[in-house]
């Protein structure tokens, strides 16, 4: 396959590392935020 | 420690930043494969970020089932000990196939016991469980990686996604199938041995990692050499540009283990305010909902 066909799996494959990671970080601060309101809640 | 965060942050977003520049336009193109090779600045650092942290999730979960008993404790420090001797002589004793330097071999199996006392010395008993499932999510996600940018660069490359019955590519599934068991096991189980089931199921998950990495050596396989430690060569321009992306997203990584960790403590000390409240108020709110309510462990992990 020539460099300008197969540049697109490069391309493809750094924006799946950086989705994955952006999606793993996401669900932590949604975790994050549910505890928190937890804790609040029960502290009231 | 709360500072340092953002601090580290930023450096590590730097550090990122400058492996993606030396990724892309730095490091020289490849004479076979061209500008596609350079998937490898992401999927090898995400590999040896994946080990690491299963190697640390191993140790940990050691400790963890060791710290049961005193006794046990005290034999679990020289077994550690002896397989770091034990391993260091037999790396330069038993011959070993050709390409497996004796020095990669005796510095993984010194590790054992290095990363044995450094983790017991800064993680009291409590908070090895905590150390071990945090391990075992980031390393999962950096596995994940692995699975998914080994394709992109198999298809260009080989001309197929996935060579099924390789021993490399199966052992990896395998090794990241295992990982998401561990963290299904943690998540769905009420058990109070919970955590004790686990920390069994990850040492018998460790055993796939040196399965994963050596069986380049022992099997037939169309994945190629390692880079390091093995019997592959690479430029020395490209190798330095690779240990930069493994340096960042080895920051990356502890970072993300440092909010994973700090989630999984404050999600234990809601679950025992809670515990608290019901005891306290036996007939109040806490008590008459906490049959309605969805376990912590069950909504968080």
């Amino acid at each position: 396959m020539n460099s300008a066909g197969s540049i697109k799996f490069l391309y493809a494959a750094y924006i799946a590392t950086w989705l994955i990671h952006a999606l793993y970080i996401g669900s932590l601060v949604r975790r994050y935020s549910r505890l928190r309101r937890q804790m609040k809640d029960l502290g009231k | 420690m709360k500072r340092a965060f953002p601090i580290l942050a930023v450096l590590t977003a730097l550090l990122l930043a400058y492996a993606f520049y030396q990724a892309l336009w730095v490091a020289p193109t490849d004479a076979l494969q061209g500008d596609v090779y350079r998937i490898i600045y992401y999927h090898v650092p995400s590999a040896w970020t994946a080990f690491l942290l299963f190697f640390i999730n191993f140790i940990a979960s050691v400790e963890y089932l060791a710290s049961a008993k005193p006794s046990t404790k005290r034999a679990a420090k020289w077994i550690v000990i002896a397989i770091g001797i034990a391993g260091c002589v037999a790396a330069y004793v038993v011959p070993l196939p050709a390409g497996i330097r004796p020095s990669a071999i005796a510095m993984t199996v010194l590790a054992i016991p290095a990363f044995y006392f450094l983790i017991g010395k800064y993680f009291p008993e409590q908070n090895l469980d905590l150390l071990a499932v945090t391990a075992a999510e980031v390393g999962v996600v950096f596995c994940t990686i692995v699975l998914v940018t080994g394709p992109i660069w198999a298809r260009p490359v080989w001309g197929i996604w996935w060579a099924p019955g390789d021993i490399r590519l199966t052992s990896t599934l395998v090794l990241w199938l295992i990982y998401v068991s561990y963290l299904v096991l943690r998540r769905f189980s009420d058990s109070a041995q919970t955590q004790k089931l686990a920390a069994v199921l990850a040492v018998f998950g460790a055993l796939d990692v040196p399965l994963v990495y050596f069986s380049i050596w022992f099997f037939r396989t169309q994945h190629p050499q390692p880079v390091i430690g093995g019997g592959g060569s690479m430029d020395p321009r490209m190798l330095h540009v690779l240990l930069i992306s493994w340096m960042a997203f080895l920051c990356f990584a502890f970072l993300v283990c440092w909010l994973r960790y700090g989630l999984e403590k404050l999600r234990r000390e809601v679950e025992e305010a809670e515990a608290l409240e019901s005891l306290l108020e036996p007939s109040g709110p806490a008590a008459q909902t906490s049959k309605a309510r969805v376990p912590l462990s069950r909504g968080i992990l």
